[in-house]
Formats: C-alpha cells, structure tokens, sequence
C-alpha cells in the first residue's frame, strides 16, 4: 500500500477541546488508528466465530434445504399446480420476489459507485457490506425466475447460443432484455465488488494461515501493492464506478418494462421506469441499514468502523427516497385515475377496496408516513433499533407494493368472467427458503472476505485532518482519490 | 414499425383481412357448451378436475362467457358468448415471448403456438387482452375412457407448457391436403373446427376470410358483426354477430 504511508501517527493530537474530541468520537474519518491495529480489527472480525453464529448458520441451513431444495423439487417435479398462479393471474409471488431482491441489490451499486462519484465520505466504511447484498440480492432475484419457469430445465434456451434449432431468443421480448440485463448487472457488480477486495485479500493472505492463507493467495492475484498495481486497481474501480450506475438504472427500467410494455389495465404505465428504480432504492438503501445494524451488533469490532454517523446519513437518505417514492407513487396514481379508462378505474378500486385492499392502505403507511413521521428526527435516525424497524417496515411496505402490482393488478382484466382470486401455495416456503439463503450467504460471506474494506478506510482517514482556526475546529479533506 | 422483415416469426403487420375466420352469432348460440366439449376432445385437453376446474385452472380453448349487467333488479343477462383466441392479425402475445414459442404463421395467418419451444414464463397469456390462453399447471391423469380417445394429430402437452385455441390447424391441413391430391381449390365449408362441427345452432362458421364469396366473410362484413376489444389494434379474426333478439331470448 504505497499510497497509504504510514503517517497516521500524526493524527494522535492530544485532545485539548470538547468539541474536537466530541467530532473525532463522531466521524470514523477523524479517529484513526494505526494501520496493523486496524488490520488486525478487520481480521478478528472476520475470524471470530461464536455458537450462536453456527448456532444460526445451521439453522438457516435446514430452511434452506427444506423451503428451497425440497419445495422447490416438488414443484419442479409435480407442475407449477402447487403454486398458486390461475388464469388470469398467471405471474404470482415468484415475480413480486423477483422484482423485490433485484430492488435489494440496488442500494449495494448505489451507496458504493453513486456515493464514491460524489465523493461523499461516509460510505467508506460500509461499501462492501452493500456490494455483497447486491450479489446475494440478485442471486435469489435469478431463482425467483426460475422458479416461476413452466419448464425450468429448458431455461437455457432464454440464452444466446449458436444451437442446432438455428433459433436465438426473440429480442423483441422485454423476458429477453430482462435476462440480459440481470446477467450484466450480476456480472459487472461481482466484478465491482472483487476489485476494491483484491487489497484487503492481500492484506488477509499476509496475515492468515492454513486454508484461509491458501484461499486468499488464489483471490488475490498476487497483489503485492506496487504503484503499478494500486494505479491500475483505482483507474479500474473509477471507470467501473460511473459504468455501473447505467447498467443498475437500466436493471430495474427494464424490469419495469415486462409490467410497463404489456397491454394491461395498471400495467400500461410510461412512468413505471422511475418509479420502480426509486421503489428499489426505497427497499434497497432500508436493507442496507438494516443489515449494517445487524453486523454491527454481532460482528466483534464493528461498532469502531460503522458508527451512529452512518446510520444518520443512511436515515436521511431513506427519508429523501420515501419523499422520492410517494411523488412517484402519486404520479402514476394521478395519470393512470386522469386516464378515466374504465377497467384502469376498476383496477384501482380493486386495489384499495378488493380482499387485499388492507396491503395497499399498509404500503402507503409504512412507505410514507412511518418515514415521514420519524426520519425527520435525528435521535431516532441515529437509534439503531429504531431505524432497524423503521427499515423492516418499509421493505415489508415495498414487497406489498410489487405484490398489489403483480398478482393483484393480474386480478382485474377485459373480461370480469375471467376474474380470480390469488391463494399463494408453495409460493410461501419458497419465498422463506430464499431469504434464509440470503441470510445464510451473507453470515457465510462476512466470515470469509473482510467486511470492511480497510484500505478505504485508511485512505479515507489519511486525507481528512482536523485543522484549527483561532478556536474553531474545522474538518478539512485533501483529495487522494484522483 | 421498425423491421418485420422476418417473415418466419412476425406477421406483417399490416391491416389485412386475414386467411382464417370465424363468425360467432350471438343471437343463436343457447350457450349449450358443445363446442367446448368438442373442442377438448378434438385438441386432447387435459381433464384438470374439479378442485383445479373451480380454482380457474381449467384448459378450455373456449369459454362460453355467460355474465350480468346492470344494478340490481334491473339486471339483465348478457348473450352467451364462446371467446377463445381471436387468432389476432397484429397479436400481443408473440412479440413478448423470449424464446419464440409463440409465433404467426404466415400462411395461415393464425397465432401458433410451438409446444416444444414454451419454458413457460407466461408472458403471453398475461399480455392476452381475450384472456384466451391457458397453462398446464401439472401432468393431468386422464380418467377411463378419455385416455382412449386421443386424437393422433395433435401434440399432448405436458406440464409447464401454454396452450391455446390453434383454429383445428390439423382440420385446415387435412382439408388443404385432400384439396391439392384431388387438384382442385379448398371449397368453402370444407374446412370445419370441432367446435364449429358440434354447434347444435350453428352459430360457429369458419372459412376463408381472404375470398369475399365464402359465408364467412360475408357474415363478418354484415351489419351485426362486432369484434372484441379492436380498439387495442389487435385486428382479431373473430367476428361477433350481435344479437338481435329474434329468437325468443328476453333479458
């Protein structure tokens, strides 16, 4: 790491001043500590291991095995009959979880590649913890739809490949955008997310020994962090940065656009692109925090690295998307009731009046109000427990919200003959098993990659200083980044 | 519209008057639910049962929609109505699927769809303004006797596949076949879908809507016919005749 020379020494000011002392217990930035203590932090964190974590790791195992590996194969082998789709619902709960874990693996691109863009410092410390769930995220997006696939063995064929039929799939279908989009975005956040990791697997492979020594020599490429290498990895991670936020605002567009580009009353709608990628974000930056809670609370040494500061930014940012999401949310209320079309109107009776109308009145009142009520206030922003229920509510809201947009909106057609209701089948096992997965990789993942992606954490803390002015201290950056 | 110029998976999309037709008079059929029967037994549909039949999962390519309009008690019944796919000219379902399971011929000018291809995403039948199609949900037993009577020119589906009405393209082969080793043209009337075949009132006419002299177009070009939902640019190949009341049914 020749850029981060060893300097730190210079920060450890004797605290004279209340205020000084108040702002470095405050920002991560302005409390450093020295570089082998905080590799040794990260490394402890990721190596400790209590009980209760396998304790939890087993039993998200079995949920696993038994929601997704036998659910699933009975479903696989027996039809889609035990789910609960009919005619005229034939997209169910495997669509609303696709459309919900692909809104989850948003926040991930957006805290780590918009954040980094605007250089906005308080996402050092978390990146990484955000980028992992938008691999784990979009994993379990991708088995929604298989899931939901009549004849999954035969998925492939979605693929372009050169084959003995001479077919490619139809690129006229929305289906077919859908799967190149996700493959693209899985790709490019996988690779998004190993590159700021090559340096701290190099630190991990210097100090650890037996399989993990021998794991991270393999991940990290024989980083040894020449100038050469360090000016490589940061010209890579600054184009990969601004060449993400396209592909994750064209992710969840053109997942929009498989409702958007059909011919459906509630479906039809020119503003569904914004509305659902601020839906995501919604859902998206709410996991975050929850899940930041989550490992801050059980992770050894994490309270050092994500502190109630981050918490508070991520608050606000929840409060602004919710502002963000309620404009969009009337938006397409408003256009779709202007339109006087008449079965749109039945449709958006149905969906405050119809058997599900509760979900719609609970979405409104956890998207908007809870927010609105609380987030405006800084001690319950910065209140992890508070703004872990804040967090659950709201995603719990935006599931309802894809919910009353699926299979609730496919209850209302052209022809009232047709007209069913949804009774969800092994659809509810299935949504179990793949959150317990999510879970699972993600304890897995935070015991074998560093959590903390220490040397932008040191980099961080290098260019900011704490300078005084007559009696004032004022918190200065110097910009390393470029 | 950019490029259609794939003639083997897009029609062309243009306001043509189409091959196949049908004309459904509105003011005969008793909705006695024939041609539903005939239907399934002449396309090998799956028996799904009562539980799955009352769940909406039930595999007719026809329904004879039956419904009321009005507050009550000034209701009044609507006439049966048998809507299955109206073979649309400029058909939503095909250009959303992403494997080209669901095609347009474009000799026939029917909406196909290939079975062997369908990984069932479902995309078509939620695209499909009729509601026509329909989704093997499992692997249906046939109870004794229905197993003995399969057709042997159409394709049992499987679980995971959509289905739809297919005009009895196997009858339209048939009779074109017939037509060519006996060298002369198809005949009008020649050609009849099991559902056309079982209507006890005939209220079912099939023909070529390409020769302006068959009873079919003829139908379709007379004052009473109506087509369903044609605002959404469909151009659906079923024709409605309104009823008329002629024939005793009151409200």
């Amino acid at each position: 790491m020749a850029v981060l020379a060893d300097s730190t020494k210079s920060f450890a000011h004797p605290i004279e001043h209340d205020h000084e002392a108040h702002l470095r217990e405050e920002h991560l930035m302005l409390d450093p500590r020295p570089r082998g203590e905080m590799n040794a932090m990260v490394m402890e964190a990721m190596t400790t291991t209590s009980w209760k974590f396998w304790a939890v790791a087993a039993f998200l195992a079995v949920v696993v095995v038994i929601c997704l590996g036998y659910y699933w194969g009975y479903m696989i082998t027996s039809g889609l009959g035990v789910a609960g789709i009919n005619r005229p619902i034939y997209w169910g709960i495997f669509l609303v979880n696709t459309v919900f874990w692909i809104g989850i693996s948003h926040a991930g691109t957006f805290v780590s590649a918009l954040l980094k863009v605007f250089k906005a410092e308080f996402r050092r410390p978390f990146t990484r913890a955000a980028e992992l769930m938008t691999t784990f995220g979009l994993v379990q997006a991708g088995l929604s739809i298989f899931m939901h696939m009549g004849r999954v063995w035969l998925s492939y064929w979605l693929m372009p490949y050169p084959n003995e039929r001479g077919l490619w799939p139809n690129f006229h279908s929305p289906l077919a955008w859908d799967f190149l989009a996700i493959n693209t975005y899985l790709l490019s956040s996988t690779m998004y997310l190993f590159m700021p990791l090559i340096p701290d697997l190099a630190m991990a492979r210097d100090r650890s020994t037996g399989w993990r020594k021998s794991l991270y020599r393999v991940l990290a490429l024989g980083f040894r962090g020449t100038e050469g290498e360090w000016a490589h990895l940061r010209f890579a991670m600054n184009l990969f940065a601004f060449a993400i936020l396209p592909v994750m605002f064209s992710v969840h567009t053109i997942v929009s656009w498989d409702f958007a580009a059909a011919m459906r009353p509630g479906w039809s709608s020119t503003i569904f692109g914004p509305y659902f990628v601020i839906g995501a974000l919604q859902s998206g930056i709410s996991a975050v925090a929850m899940v930041l809670i989550v490992v801050r609370a059980t992770m050894k040494n994490m309270k050092y690295f994500i502190r109630p500061e981050h918490l508070d930014a991520l608050g606000k940012l929840m409060l602004i998307i919710s502002m963000a999401w309620a404009y969009f949310f009337f938006n397409d209320y408003l256009v779709q009731w202007y339109n006087g079309d008449k079965w749109t109107d039945l449709l958006l009776h149905f969906h405050e009046e119809g058997p599900v109308g509760w979900m719609w009145l609970a979405m409104l009142f956890f998207n908007i109000a809870v927010p609105w009520a609380t987030l405006w206030n800084k001690s319950i922003r910065r209140n992890p427990t508070a703004l872990f229920a804040i967090g659950f509510f709201v995603n719990v809201a935006m599931w309802f919200e894809r919910y009353i947009i699926v299979p609730t909106s496919l209850s209302i057609n052209r022809f009232p003959f047709t007209y069913q209701f949804y009774k969800p089948g092994v659809e509810i096992p299935l949504s179990f098993g793949t959150l317990a997965l999510f879970i699972l990789l993600y304890m897995l993942a935070s015991r074998i990659i560093p959590l903390v992606p220490v040397w932008e954490v040191q980099e961080g803390q290098m260019a900011h200083s704490l300078k005084k002015f007559g009696n004032e201290s004022i918190i200065t950056i110097s910009d390393l980044e470029e | 519209m950019a490029n259609h110029n794939i003639p083997e998976v897009k029609a062309n999309w243009e306001e043509t008057s189409g091959v196949w037709g049908m004309s459904i008079d509105m003011d005969v059929c008793s909705g006695c639910q024939a041609c539903v029967a005939a239907c399934a037994m002449e396309n090998n549909i799956a028996f799904v049962g009562e539980e799955d039949s009352g769940y909406g999962r039930s595999l007719h390519w026809l329904r004879v929609e039956h419904t009321f309009e009005g507050e009550y008690p000034e209701v009044e019944a609507t006439p049966f109505q048998p809507i299955g796919c109206q073979q649309c000219g400029h058909a939503p379902c095909e250009p959303v699927c992403p494997v080209f399971a669901s095609v347009h011929s474009k000799n026939e000018d029917l909406n196909l769809q290939v079975y062997n291809r369908c990984v069932g995403t479902r995309y078509c039948a939620n695209n499909c303004p009729y509601v026509a199609r329909v989704f093997n949900m499992r692997d249906y037993e046939r109870p004794e006797p229905l197993p003995n009577q399969f057709n042997p020119d159409v394709t049992v589906r499987r679980r995971g596949i959509m289905e739809k009405c297919t005009f009895c393209i196997q009858r339209i082969h048939q009779g074109q076949d017939k037509a060519k080793a006996d060298g002369r043209e198809l005949l009008d009337g020649e050609v009849v879908p099991a559902c056309a075949q079982a209507c006890p009132a005939d209220a079912i006419v099939f023909g070529r809507l390409d020769d302006p002299e068959s009873k079919v177009s003829k139908l379709s070009k007379a004052g009473r016919g109506v087509k369903l939902i044609e605002e959404l640019g469909t151009l659906p190949r079923v024709t409605f005749l309104e009823e008329e009341k002629t024939y005793g049914r009151t409200g």
